[in-house]
């Protein structure tokens, strides 16, 4: 006899009704089954919707760093205040300083306004305030490149304020500005006046990736020239450095290391690195290659360095497996053709791993261009306004910015234009990062073979 | 001797040797290249070979050598009398060295080379460096000046020296090589056993940085451990350090830190793991193709977005918001930036990092057990929860184990999202700091590298990477170990 048919060993819960009819410990389980699914589809949705999220929020901070208000006018570059010596001699001139260009343009706004027809009951000195200060030095050295300019009169376009620039993208309006030490309505009214006759207008300008860093009270004319710059030399240590580096070192762990000790040590150590927190290669760039090896601060070739080290585990690794994809019969064929083990890696396996490679290669690189943390160890972090020389007159060992620290020290500052400026420049580190990856993906499509 | 001018003339002699051991060794077979022992671009590579490696490793050698000679010699120069006041050796030596730079490349180098400052005072050559572009610590003095002119002479004569000894050794490399280049050489043994010494040291790269790590960190902890009781910096349960007062005044204990670390990293896991883990077993276990292979790739480009821009968007997103709907009107606290925020950030942060460690653990549960559990008449979610998840939860733990390592080792959120006030507090409203942010703040800006307030960072540094370290080796053990049950 078996339990099977022992009529105690049916249970009590099941059994009783027919198959075709549910009970109710069937519903409850289907229910449980039914919430469970849920759940795994709320917790997809929630990883999705912070995506969507994270983008839209720095997207709708940051879009309006491309926009910026300018405005147009005439400005007389006159003789008796820029070169009164009349000799055009730099040294003179350059004596001139911001301060004596500044009623040019304060002039010239005016003569503006009043050839616009409109009525401004504010004195010139606070019609000046719609006009940024990083202008002023921007004609100044405009004039000093072109001394013949001077005694004519040019047409100009300047870029607005701040604060008039955060009013056509929704910073300030009148009531804050009544609150506001740096602007008042008048001036909000009168760039409304100026933008009716189409003198002052908002737009894209590119200036915002071209031109360097500017001062605390300038957000408007920050930009990410030096930043884009310094994370291109970077990158370029980097490539130069790393996948040399790494596909050596994956060439030597993957077709030639002995099975001992050494080989051992040296894989523990790749797989830690790439688990150690990047914050502590900052400590050893700052340990080791600047105070020991006395190499500048804030320096590209620093910055290279430390990246080149945290890039490595990422590189070796997807070398090793693009290695371990070619199939043993390649490197066979090889070495029964009469090749060395050394000509049948480097003539056969190597050029087939290679899209592997790359695509590894790529992938690190992204990672690199987006690290922060141990470039602010470096002094990285600095405020940086002349452009690195080109790589071949030593421009690795110019300060330098990269495009993720300038975002962080924008963030650090008061005005909250830097808020709108640090979300675009996440908004173009974000355009880079998915450029490289689609080249990832793309020659991983391409060029990939499987066997 | 420029090193620029050193690399040029060894590219040279390379490529001279190149040429001239592949034409001598065909040259000895009478122009046959058949009946050489290797092909003939073998002789070639041996003679570059042997005329640059043995040159270039004397050059990195001498040029990381040469500085320490040079600041010890310094230092036995200088005796302790010339210190200014409160001023520290090692501010003195970097001083003399820039005023040696200063000397040699400013616009100065002209007129000195020719004697003219003679007998110019020491503050006239310091206004003059100044105007060179050189920054001076102190007011230039006259041991200073002294001691750079001293130092630039020798460093000249030093860098002659190397650039004579590294180009003879490469000359007698080529000589070498070229000799032996005749047809019964096995010059492609010898290039490869060379190019197999080369990507030898390619692979030992990462236990030169490794070692550079600890090296660096032990160090310097070991030199703070000296101004600054361990005992203090383990059990303190205040950070307070001052930049003003030297020495004594600071309280800089790691435990606040510790606690800010642990906290936010907690409140991470707890959003990361639940939904970390209902996505993947939804996503392996329940979606279909189509949603999956949209789903899955969207989830992981989380992964790829770098750090700063989650700072960022706890900065001008979380923080204010969750200030705004639920600090504020509860009365917890008015700062944006709170441990809630960096938490909740960084659990975003985590989730692809969970999900697809699971994914792949999940996936690696044989299908028997699942086709097992069903038949026996088991739903799915039945199935999952007492046959999938217990066999995978090793590996599931090993994965929340990595998770919680990179959520301790986590900077850009934390400094951006949690503030920067050392405080030992429950309330997650509250802003609070962790190790991280304390190792930028205590190195970056100007900082004084012999004070204990900078020094505590490579300590704080070095707890780190233990800490990582640690958790990293348990959960690849767990698994590693786990791993090996199916295979």
């Amino acid at each position: 006899m078996t339990d099977a048919t022992a009529p105690g060993a049916v249970p009590s819960g099941a059994g009783q009704g027919s198959l075709l009819a549910r009970d109710t410990r069937t519903a409850k389980r289907n229910a449980a089954e039914g919430r469970f699914k849920i759940y795994g589809l709320v917790a997809v949705c929630i990883g999705i919707a912070a995506l969507i999220v994270l983008l839209t929020s720095i997207l709708t901070s940051g879009l309006s760093a491309f926009r910026q208000t300018t405005i147009d006018m005439q400005v007389t570059l006159d003789e008796e205040r820029l070169d009164p010596s009349g000799a055009r001699d730099y040294d003179e001139m350059a004596r001139v300083t911001t301060f004596g260009y500044a009623p040019l343009l304060r002039d010239g706004l005016q003569a503006t306004i009043a050839a616009a027809g409109i009525e401004a009951d504010l004195d010139p000195g606070d019609a000046m305030d719609l006009i940024s200060d990083e202008s002023i030095a921007q004609l100044r050295n405009r004039v000093l490149d072109n001394p013949d300019l001077v005694g004519q009169t040019i047409d100009l376009t300047v870029l607005a304020s701040g604060r008039i620039d955060g009013f056509y993208k929704g910073r300030v309006s009148y009531a804050s500005a009544e609150l506001d030490s740096n602007v008042s309505p008048e001036q909000l009214r009168l760039a409304e006046a100026l933008e009716e006759r189409g003198a002052l207008r908002t737009g894209l300008d590119w200036r915002f990736l071209t031109a360097p860093d500017a001062s605390d009270t300038r957000p408007e004319a920050a930009g990410l020239g030096v930043a884009i710059l310094g994370s291109a030399y970077m990158m370029l240590i980097v490539l130069v450095l790393a996948l040399p580096i790494g596909v050596a070192a994956s060439i030597y762990l993957e077709e030639f290391a002995p099975q001992n000790r050494w080989t051992d040590l040296i894989e523990v150590n790749i797989s830690n690195l790439a688990a150690v927190p990047s914050i502590v290669f900052g400590i050893l760039g700052l340990a080791i290659f600047i105070n020991f090896a006395g190499l500048p601060q804030s320096a590209p070739i620093v910055g290279g360095l430390v990246l080149t080290l945290m890039t490595l585990p990422t590189i070796i690794i997807a070398t090793r497996a693009a290695l371990k994809a070619v199939p043993p019969s390649i490197r066979d064929a090889a070495l029964g053709l009469g090749a060395s083990k050394m000509q049948s890696v480097f003539h056969h396996v190597l050029p087939l791993a290679m899209p592997g490679i790359l695509t590894g290669t790529i992938i690190g690189l992204a990672q690199a261009l987006g690290e922060t943390a141990p470039l602010l160890l470096i002094g990285m972090v600095a405020f940086v306004r002349e452009y690195p020389d080109t790589p071949l007159d030593g421009g690795f060992f110019d300060p330098a910015t990269a495009l993720p620290v300038q975002v962080f020290n924008w963030t650090q500052r008061s005005d909250p234009a830097f808020v709108e400026r640090a979300s675009g420049a996440i908004i173009v580190l974000l355009a880079f990062l998915l450029l490289m990856n689609l080249t990832a993906v793309f020659l991983r499509r391409r060029f990939e073979r499987r066997w | 001797m420029q090193v620029s001018f050193i690399l040029l003339s060894l590219a040279a002699i390379g490529a001279l040797a190149f040429v001239t051991a592949r034409h001598r060794a065909i040259a000895s077979v009478g122009g046959d290249a058949r009946r050489l022992h290797s092909l003939p671009i073998y002789y070639g590579l041996n003679g570059s070979i042997m005329a640059l490696v043995p040159a270039l490793a004397l050059l990195v050698a001498w040029m990381l050598v040469q500085p320490l000679f040079l600041d010890g010699a310094i230092r036995s120069d200088l005796s302790d009398s010339v210190l200014p006041e409160g001023s520290a050796m090692g501010l003195v030596v970097s001083d003399v060295r820039r005023v040696a730079e200063g000397l040699e490349s400013g616009p100065l180098a002209q007129s000195f080379i020719a004697g003219d400052f003679a007998d110019a005072t020491p503050e006239e050559v310091g206004r003059m460096l100044v105007r060179g572009g050189t920054a001076l610590g102190a007011p230039l003095t006259r041991p200073v000046l002294d001691a750079a002119m001293e130092y630039r002479t020798t460093s000249r004569t030093l860098r002659w020296i190397m650039g004579i000894a590294v180009l003879a050794v490469a000359v007698i490399g080529a000589a070498v090589a070229i000799h032996r280049s005749e047809g019964s050489y096995r010059a492609r043994n010898v290039v490869e056993t060379g190019m197999l010494g080369l990507l030898m040291v390619s692979a030992s790269i990462a236990i030169l940085t490794t070692l550079g790590i600890v090296m660096s960190m032990l160090f310097e902890t070991a030199n703070f451990f000296s101004q600054y009781p361990f005992t203090r910096f383990f059990f303190n349960t205040t950070w307070q350090p001052s930049f003003s007062g030297r020495g004594g005044a600071s309280e800089l204990g790691i435990l606040p830190l510790l606690w800010g670390t642990l906290y936010i990293s907690l409140i991470a896991l707890i959003v990361a793991v639940p939904i970390g883990l209902f996505s993947a077993i939804y996503l392996s276990e329940y979606a279909g193709r189509a949603f999956r292979s949209v789903a899955k790739p969207t989830i992981e480009i989380l992964a790829g977005i770098p750090t700063i821009v989650y700072g960022l968007f706890a900065l001008i997103t979380v923080g204010p918001l969750l200030r705004d709907a639920i600090a504020s009107p509860l009365g917890l606290g008015n700062s944006a930036s709170s441990v809630m925020t960096a938490g909740l950030v960084m659990g975003i942060m985590l989730i692809p990092f969970v999900s697809s460690l699971s994914d792949d653990i999940i996936n690696a549960v044989p299908q028997a057990m699942r086709d097992g559990s069903l038949g026996l008449g088991a739903t799915k979610s039945e199935t999952i929860r007492m046959v999938i998840v217990p066999a995978a939860l090793p590996g599931i733990v090993g994965a929340v184990l990595l998770a919680a390592s990179r959520a301790i080792g986590e900077t850009m959120i934390v400094v951006l999202g949690a503030g920067a006030a050392a405080r030992l507090d429950l309330n997650p409203f509250e802003a609070m700091t962790t190790v991280t942010v304390k190792i930028v703040s205590q190195l970056t800006g100007d900082t004084d590298f012999n004070s204990p307030e900078t020094l505590v960072a490579f300590a704080l540094g070095l707890t780190l990477f233990v800490i990582t370290l640690g958790l990293n080796v348990l959960a690849l053990f767990i698994v590693r170990k786990y791993r090996e049950q199916y295979e």
